[in-house]
């Protein structure tokens, strides 16, 4: 199939058993929207157009309450309207997932040009702790296969999961094949995750602190550490299960470029012209952004000389980076244009000079 | 389909969680009770929906399933459910500000789908939970913790509101008229459509405290509320097929 990105997500979602989408029209995300409310009632699924996004991820939340694989998709501002109920799908640990197409901003900015601004607030715009999940396809084929994959980790860890897209994914069109995929359904939960309970058999939830019996307790040290534990651990202690990255060529390379999402297909021919000009690159691209691949990251950049973080804003994922190697240099694109692989290309060897 | 054996309390509710935690004089207590007593002959099953504020905490206190979310998304959450179980009767606990401030945009637009659910409003002029401040309902004049010299905004009509929103069954009592209210809460889950039950219910701590009211004139302004004279009460509108 040849199919945009924004398509692939909602073919992704169907094959995953997506059956409730709400959402609300925002550049450059809307096609996902258009393409749930064709495709939703051929296979007896429900889509709803709210009054606003806040709107839009409380029916998620209750959907997926009421038994329902449940999506929605939206764009920057949309996406910061929508952090409130993220955070009591965090809370609550209830599965869904959100697809958000990044534009550049802030505020309206560039709607249909594409950024990569959210990939701190898809972890940390909401109040309060608690993990969750960042998956960032850099294909059409990748939309498909993690928008099924979100749905999978958001049932096997009861957590929201955000896959990031951009405005140059969600629109460049690609050759999509199917496969046969693995499909995780409601209750299907990883060890030491209680599967959630369905309407009828006394569901206590609630975004409040709840005591043992599911009562509000609204003042509950224990409790809430331990809830907190709860929600935050069964993510890191399974991190190595849910990771994701690619690596290309880090075999010996003395320089590393890290990059994801459309920045990374940029940095694939930057890659290939270094080498070709006799320069020992690798690359390393995080395809799980939250929970972030510290580890791996350390180790392929262990007999690295520097590392070129380039991303489409001023530096978010550069401070990851940070944390797991010591020599790191941010190339940053925010006007809203895919970067330049020329530009990078001079400044990497203006660097290393 | 209502007649069925009527439910004792504890079958219904959680009891072993009483004395409530409702202020004395406070009229959630007796919303409570009205909606015990108007679902204890039904034979369905319910889920019970809050959102935040001293009213959403009467959900809290039903056996079943119990879901609070966020200030003022009860009716999205509602939404979603129904679109999956439409089977499943959604009763939704609300207050003045929950609904009709944050909550605004979806309370007009769930009475503009006729979402079929029955919105118990309990409203007493005022944001109780968070200690007395002014709500979009607060008549003009009085006091509150942020209007310290009186009110100078014009209050919604919150049922009139839902009505031109398009909602099926709107009523609205005092927490005096009890028996009308049980009727109300009723008739509302038996209507298909958006049903709306306002109850004007008396906040003693965070609205007569202010205005210098004791309990009983406090009481006694609801006495007077009753009558309908100030504020239409009774039911509104019955345009929905039940």
């Amino acid at each position: 199939m040849f199919l945009s990105g924004n398509e692939a997500c909602v073919e992704g979602a169907i094959l995953a058993g997506c059956r409730f989408f709400a959402g609300y029209p925002i550049t450059p995300s809307t096609e996902i929207a258009e393409g749930m409310a064709r495709r939703l009632p051929e296979v007896n699924g429900v889509y709803m157009q709210m009054e606003d996004e806040i709107a839009s991820i409380f029916s998620v939340i209750g959907a997926s309450i009421a038994g329902a694989k449940a999506m929605t998709a939206t764009s920057g501002p949309g996406f910061s309207l929508m952090q409130e109920g993220i955070s009591l799908a965090v809370m609550a640990e209830i599965p869904l997932v959100i697809v958000n197409v990044q534009r550049s901003g802030p505020s309206t900015g560039q709607p249909t040009l594409p950024s990569q601004q959210e990939i701190m607030q898809s972890r940390w715009g909401r109040h309060g702790d608690g993990e969750s999940i960042t998956l960032y396809p850099n294909s059409p084929q990748e939309c498909l296969d993690f928008t099924v994959e979100a749905f999978n980790l958001a049932e096997r860890y009861r957590v929201p999961v955000i896959l990031l897209s951009d405005a140059v994914i969600a629109h460049m069109r690609e050759n999509v094949c199917l496969r046969d995929f693995h499909i995780v359904e409601r209750g299907e939960v990883e060890d030491g995750i209680e599967p959630m309970g369905e309407l009828g058999s006394g569901l206590r939830i609630d975004g409040v602190s709840l005591d043992e019996t599911g009562f509000p307790k609204s003042v509950n040290p224990e409790g809430h550490r331990k809830h907190i534990s709860k929600i935050t651990n069964k993510i890191e202690k399974n991190r190595s299960k849910i990771i994701k990255f690619e690596k290309r060529c880090i075999e010996g390379c003395e320089y590393l470029i890290i990059s994801t999402g459309i920045a990374s297909r940029v940095c694939y021919y930057v890659q290939r012209r270094l080498i070709e000009e006799g320069m020992k690159v690798g690359l390393f691209r995080p395809i799980t952004i939250f929970p972030f691949p510290w580890e791996e990251l350390s180790k392929v950049g262990e007999e690295v000389e520097k590392a070129f973080v380039v991303e489409m804003n001023t530096g978010q994922m550069f401070h990851m980076v940070r944390e797991s190697l010591d020599e790191v240099e941010l190339i940053p694109e925010y006007s809203g244009k895919i970067p330049d692989p020329n530009a990078i290309i001079n400044k990497i060897k203006t660097s290393v000079r | 389909m209502t007649n069925g054996d009527r439910k004792r309390m504890q079958d219904l509710i959680l009891v072993e969680r009483f004395p409530h935690i409702f202020c004395p004089g406070c009229g959630n207590g007796v919303v409570l009770k009205a909606t015990y007593e108007a679902i204890s002959t039904m034979d369905r099953e319910f889920v019970f929906l809050g959102g935040i504020g001293c009213s959403a905490r009467i959900a809290t206190y039903f056996r079943g399933d119990v879901i609070r979310g966020a200030h003022g998304r009860a009716l999205p959450i509602a939404t979603g459910i129904k679109s999956i179980r439409p089977d499943v009767d959604v009763i939704v606990f609300t207050g003045d500000g929950d609904a009709s401030a944050i909550g605004g945009n979806h309370l007009i637009h769930s009475a503009r789908r006729n979402l079929d659910v029955t919105v118990v409003c309990v409203n007493n002029f005022v944001y109780g939970m968070t200690g007395g401040q002014v709500a979009p309902t607060t008549p003009k004049g009085k006091k509150t913790s942020t209007t310290p010299e009186g009110n100078e905004e014009r209050p919604f009509d919150i049922s009139k509101l839902v009505l031109a929103a398009g909602a099926s069954y709107v009523a609205r009592w005092t927490v005096l008229q009890f028996k009308p209210l049980v009727r109300s809460i009723r008739r509302g889950i038996e209507t298909k459509g958006f049903s709306f039950i306002e109850v004007l219910s008396p906040c003693p701590v965070g609205f007569g405290r202010r205005n210098d009211m004791s309990i009983e004139e406090l009481w006694a302004m609801y006495r007077d509320l009753s009558r309908g004279e100030e504020i239409e009460i009774g039911e509104i509108s019955r345009r929905g097929e039940t």
